[in-house]
């Protein structure tokens, strides 16, 4: 049997007479990287929105580590190890990128009920977070606003401030959105940086990244997935052309 | 020097401390007793204002419903009174205790709503506790009820005299300052700046935002219930009018005034506020109207308050340099 971190059975949600999500599995096995793509309206956004907490599904089972986490907030799924990306950049834009990382470091390391003394002399916090922004690539950049940065690096940001969780499973929602094109590979770059560590559910649209990125993928069409493979076998998929790649990559 | 302040924000609010310090020699020196009360009244506000400024400013959290607390820790002062108990730190200890008590019951529903609709849940829970007051007929209901003697603490604590009174207030408003500058660099206030900005990035990155949004509120009321402690001390005489919602709106532009989500904005703020009013009334019985307009061009105008104008010079001087 092999080792699934994340397990999806059976997944519903409506919005009225829109099905969003329909009767989707999926499995994200430990230590890979597992692509979702699919045409824009296909739910994608809804159903990281549902694995992440922020959308309660009608119905449908999210085991990840071995328990259901349907009922549990978004903080809690957070502190659990589940970390996410957002689509539209989401960041504490007043603050520096470096206190946008200690902030992702606190979050998870306990509860944050301390009044007195002052988080920019906690050295453990600091290293952590500048180690997470080296990562991708931002460490000369720590003490810049966030709002003042690039917006390929407000998306590194993201990445760092996901990575800086320590999760046991990264959720990234087209981290590539709206990046030009070195933008882009850089970002490719650091996620295969960290291929093999780090178990991924990727949504992205940029189908040259994703083929150069996932181990697995699934194909999201109108709320259901019609395939879920390997890339070359998606590749070759005849229904997968049809719904989804389009001529353009036939 | 280089222990001096060097920013021209830093200077002024190191001589208004400092002026602070000395206003009771001051005025006794000129002779002036009636100032010592103004600023007595002032410095009370702007500890309420300060407290305010934690949920409003650093929380985002506007509520229209601040005023409560004062009247709160007033009512802590004048109920016991009222049955000859006179003893200062059980004043202190009710006011702290109850208005915790009744910010953590009506926190844990208010903050459940979010912008406007906060705004009138906040109100409407003071508009609660103001008519709860009036409808006590023992305290006086909307008579008020008089305050014959201060909380009585020890000799080297006494708030008897007018400049003991002024330095306990003097006393409360450096402990809010200092408390307010450690908490808002502290873990706990990282957490209430990040989701006054982004609460779903927040939440996403683990934090549980309503219990530390409520803790904060709570925190706010009680420093707020201490200032009604030291307001009740003061007048002598206490209302329901002091928790009107009117008396609220005032605290509220009080903190704007001064600075949003700055240390001594609203304490600056609250000054610049008394001060305003007292002055404007004694020219003229339309001196509200002469407010008006001055607070209009400032929200208008002058964003950032007082302290944004400061800020602006502090930061003009350093492009000289």
């Amino acid at each position: 049997m092999t080792d699934y971190l994340l397990k999806i059975t059976d997944l519903n949600k409506h919005f009225g007479g829109i099905v969003a999500t329909d009767n989707v599995n999926l499995s994200v096995q430990q230590g890979r990287i597992h692509a979702v793509i699919g045409p824009n309206g296909a739910g994608k956004t809804t159903l990281i929105a549902q694995l992440s907490g922020q959308i309660k599904p009608d119905s449908g089972a999210i085991e990840f580590g071995g328990h259901n986490i349907i009922n549990d907030s978004i903080a809690h799924r957070a502190r659990q190890g589940l970390a996410r990306s957002f689509q539209i950049t989401s960041v504490v834009m007043p603050m520096t990128l470096l206190e946008n990382v200690m902030l992702a470091v606190q979050g998870c390391s306990g509860h944050s009920f301390r009044f007195w003394s002052p988080v920019a002399s906690d050295r453990g916090m600091r290293a952590a977070a500048m180690a997470s922004l080296s990562e991708v690539g931002l460490d000369d950049r720590a003490g810049r606003i966030a709002a003042n940065v690039s917006h390929g690096e407000q998306r590194q940001l993201e990445v760092a401030m996901a990575l800086a969780m320590k999760p046991r499973l990264l959720l990234l929602d087209e981290p590539m959105a709206g990046m030009g094109k070195e933008e882009g590979a850089m970002m490719v770059d650091i996620l295969n940086g960290l291929k093999g560590s780090m178990t991924i559910l990727l949504v992205e649209h940029d189908m040259d990244a994703v083929f150069s990125l996932a181990d697995q993928l699934s194909v999201l069409v109108n709320g259901h997935i019609i395939a879920t493979d390997t890339v070359d076998n998606i590749r070759a998929n005849d229904d997968v052309q049809k719904a989804y790649l389009g001529d353009g990559h036939a | 020097m280089s222990w001096l302040p060097t920013t021209v924000s830093g200077r002024f609010y190191s001589l208004l401390l400092l002026v602070l310090a000395c206003a009771p020699f001051i005025f006794e020196w000129a002779n002036q007793p009636f100032y010592l009360d103004l600023l007595s009244r002032a410095l009370i506000l702007g500890i309420a204002a300060i407290s305010l400024n934690l949920i409003l400013g650093f929380g985002g959290m506007v509520s229209l419903g601040h005023a409560a607390y004062i009247g709160i820790g007033a009512y802590c002062v004048g109920i016991p009174a009222y049955y000859d108990f006179y003893n200062g730190w059980l004043h202190l200890a009710l006011a702290l205790s109850v208005s915790a008590s009744f910010a953590l019951v009506t926190g844990a529903i208010s903050l459940r709503t979010k912008g406007v609709y906060f705004i009138m849940i906040t109100m409407a829970f003071s508009q609660m506790a103001y008519f709860t007051f009036l409808s006590l007929e023992e305290y006086g209901a909307d008579d008020g009820l008089v305050i014959y003697s201060r909380s009585e603490f020890p000799e080297w604590l006494s708030m008897d005299s007018s400049t003991g009174l002024y330095y306990w207030i003097f006393g409360v408003l450096l402990l809010s300052l200092f408390f307010t500058q450690r908490l808002v660099r502290s873990h706990f206030g990282r957490v209430i700046v990040g989701s006054r900005y982004n609460e779903q990035r927040m939440q996403a990155l683990g934090f549980s935002t309503y219990r530390y949004r409520l803790a904060c509120y709570v925190i706010s009321a009680m420093i707020c219930s201490v200032a009604g402690m030291l307001l009740g001390n003061f007048t002598s005489f206490i209302s329901p009018d002091m928790m009107g919602w009117t008396r609220s709106g005032e605290l509220i532009f009080m903190v704007i005034i001064g600075g949003v989500a700055t240390l001594f904005g609203p304490l600056v703020g609250t000054i610049a506020f008394v001060l305003l009013e007292e002055f404007l009334s004694a020219i003229t019985i339309y001196w509200h109207l002469i407010f008006g307009v001055m607070l209009v061009l400032l929200v208008l105008f002058g964003k950032g308050g007082i302290h944004g104008w400061l800020a602006m010079l502090d930061r003009r001087a350093a492009d000289h340099d």
